[in-house]
């Protein structure tokens, strides 16, 4: 029996079929969730892109307890202030990584090769997690929040930029924490590794130009590294990649 | 003469005022210090410690 989902030839011009063109084209499953990574993935400095990202999960997961008990319950029960104390170290983890993450990618200039979105994505992701993390601080509703929010207040009122983000205002700042400032998070790392499946994770500064579809021309991984020839067709348009290892480590 | 020991009391006395480092211009808390160099051992480390390979398999 015919698949009724099939696409008909027909539609080909449809605006549909053209983005599903696209998308399929730009992440085919194999490069989406692969088997195998290139074998000079296999350093520690790799993993710590998924180490923050384990640590978001965590924010976002001890976030959302946090809004289904609300602020009596977190400030008053011996659970909410665990979980309080989960979402505050896991940020604290989560920005620990990212930054050892930063200062790696940095060194590599991981930017090489086409990944300037990569790059940008995790800069600016870096920076509006920094408000999320501030949004959050004053979010506590203790002295501490209290004076941070007066010393920010007096910050920012020193630049001129006005009163529209008010860090004095916590109904203002709780929203911005909760919604505003974690969607952009959320949005800008899943953009982030989409890049990174993209566009591969980047070499060493000697293998440059190696070809990162870890799925092969037709899905079927390598399981050895390039010579120097191989390489260099490789660079020429040659999509079989170089993979050698069963780390489970990533960008 | 016997000391009890409170098995969740924190390493560090929580409650005095915070402990500040001057160099100059540059004044940073004793904590954010630690955790900066903590995080440069940690970067150093993940470039120099070694990854276990699964050399006995093939990749």
């Amino acid at each position: 029996m015919a698949d009724p989902t099939a696409p008909l030839p027909e539609d080909a011009k449809q605006w549909t079929a053209k983005l599903r063109k696209v998308a399929e084209d730009a992440f085919p499953p194999s490069k989406l969730l692969p088997d195998r990574q290139p074998a000079y993935v296999a350093s520690w400095i790799y993993v710590f892109g998924v180490l923050t990202l384990a640590s978001l999960s965590f924010v976002i997961l001890t976030g959302i307890v946090l809004a289904l008990g609300g602020p009596s319950w977190w400030h008053t029960s011996s659970t909410g202030l665990f979980v309080n104390s989960l979402h505050l170290w896991s940020v604290e983890f989560f920005f620990f990584f990212m930054v050892v993450h930063l200062w790696g990618k940095f060194f590599m200039a991981a930017w090489r090769g086409k990944r300037q979105l990569t790059w940008i994505t995790g800069v600016v992701s870096f920076l509006i997690s920094v408000g999320a993390a501030f949004t959050g601080y004053l979010s506590q509703q203790n002295f501490d929040s209290q004076w941070i929010a007066t010393q920010a207040k007096d910050g920012i009122n020193a630049t001129g930029a006005g009163s529209f983000f008010n860090v004095m205002n916590f109904g203002q700042m709780l929203m911005w924490h909760i919604t505003l400032l974690p969607l952009g998070v959320v949005a800008l790392v899943g953009l982030h590794v989409l890049m990174v499946r993209h566009r591969g994770v980047v070499p060493p500064f000697d293998r440059d130009g190696e070809v990162q579809n870890t799925g092969g021309r037709d899905g079927a991984s390598s399981r050895r590294e390039l010579s120097g020839e191989e390489l260099a067709e490789s660079s020429a348009g040659n999509a079989e990649a170089a993979v050698a290892s069963r780390s489970g480590g990533d960008d | 003469m016997l000391v009890k020991i409170d098995p969740f009391v924190a390493v560090f006395n929580l409650s005095d005022p915070g402990r500040y480092i001057h160099w100059g211009f540059i004044q940073i808390s004793l904590g954010n210090l630690v955790v900066i160099l903590v995080m440069v051992v940690v970067f150093v480390a993940a470039i120099l410690v070694p990854f276990r390979r699964d050399e006995g398999k093939d990749g």
